[in-house]
């Protein structure tokens, strides 16, 4: 047996996508108000919880990979378009601070009961038709500055994978360590 | 289901999971995607598959002229019939699922203390808005570039992150003052 088991049913969407979801929520991060206070540096939890899920599959990749288990090939890389990635990024950064949500927190939000969260989703579908609209012209941005294709850190800066990994633990935990005393609870405007 | 602890009703919401403890949980799922599937989790290519739907019923032919959405809606194609639909119908039924085992679950509209619901609402609308654009621009979003794109180190998803904060902390310290109480 290699990995990836390669299993993209819908049953098997589904499930990953109920985990998925099951566990944002449980995080708090279907929560609106949490999200921007992170965005405001008043609440750690969206920071906390991203970089130790990263980590977490991504040390667990490499033990896959170095064990032998796994196939890298068999795993999908997004390849990095400089502008558009930052820029895209940088407006779903924005979108959050205005609206509460990402695409896939919105969804999270919106189960617990936030019509915000429902209504964040509707314009995100109206956000994709404006970007129809005007793909034409920027069509050439988003493929300036293509980077190699699924190119990754430890190519990019010629280290080893577990150097990447060591230096990407030191950057969480001296985050999470730094705004240890930071309490959510106080300034959070809405309940989880 | 009654713990015992004085003051603890069966109405009382159970509190959120501790942040690193969550983390971890979402690393295990994230890695049981990829080792099942080949590829991390997403969100925004469910929207983008419901535009091209919703486009097309309304006005066919401008959709299928149209040089980014037509493709998607083009002969023998179904935008809607595609692995990311299925998951963030996952995400649905397993957000549900932990809003009413946590006993969290109530309609509300949420966003500034400043604003009443239809100020909500709006900024709610006009936050997805950029947001629907800008995950096309990146083609991804947190959950495909940031989270998944940066569990297998990509650099794509460094730099979406990157971008992410700039943006999203740049927004933050300017509507400071709206979420004031």
């Amino acid at each position: 047996m290699t990995l990836p088991l390669g299993w993209v049913e819908p049953f098997w969407a589904t499930v990953c996508g109920a985990l998925f979801g099951f566990v944002l929520q449980r995080a708090g991060l279907g929560n609106g108000c949490r999200l921007t206070a992170q965005l405001r540096m008043q609440d750690w939890t969206v920071f906390n919880v991203m970089f130790t899920a990263i980590l977490v599959a991504a040390i667990g990749l490499y033990i896959l990979e170095l064990g032998g288990w796994m196939q890298p090939a068999g795993l999908f890389v997004p390849t990095a378009y400089l502008w558009a990635t930052l820029a895209g990024g940088a407006l779903v950064g924005v979108g959050m601070g205005l609206g509460g949500y990402c695409p896939g927190t919105a969804v999270v939000g919106a189960t617990a009961g936030r019509l915000d969260g429902i209504v964040f989703f509707a314009g995100l579908i109206v956000g994709v038709l404006v970007f129809a609209g005007v793909y034409d012209r920027v069509a050439a941005f988003m493929t300036a500055a293509a980077q190699p294709e699924g190119q990754t850190l430890p190519q990019l800066l010629h280290l080893p994978t577990w150097v990447v990994l060591l230096l990407l633990i030191t950057v969480a935990a001296a985050v999470g360590w730094l705004t240890r005393r930071v309490r959510p609870s106080a300034l959070i405007t809405c309940a989880d | 289901m009654s713990n015992g602890t004085p003051g603890i009703s069966e109405s009382t919401p159970r509190p959120i999971w501790r942040a690193h403890a969550a983390g971890a949980a979402l690393g295990v799922v994230l890695l049981l995607t990829f080792l099942l599937t080949g590829h991390g989790l997403g969100a925004s290519g469910s929207p983008t598959a419901m535009a091209a739907v919703a486009a097309h019923a309304v006005a066919p032919a401008a959709t299928a002229a149209n040089s980014y959405l037509g493709p998607m809606v083009a002969e023998g194609y179904n935008p809607l019939d595609s692995w990311i639909n299925w998951e963030v119908l996952g995400v649905a039924i397993g957000g549900i699922a932990a809003a009413w085992w946590s006993r969290r679950f109530h309609v509300r509209v949420e966003g500034p203390p400043r604003l009443g619901r239809p100020g909500r609402l709006l900024l709610a609308l006009a936050g997805g808005i950029v947001s629907g654009f800008g995950a096309r621009v990146s083609v991804g979003c947190t959950s495909g570039l940031g989270l998944s794109g940066a569990a297998v180190l990509a650099t794509a998803g460094f730099v979406f992150l990157m971008g992410f904060f700039g943006g999203g902390l740049a927004t933050g310290a300017l509507t400071r003052g709206m979420w004031r109480s």
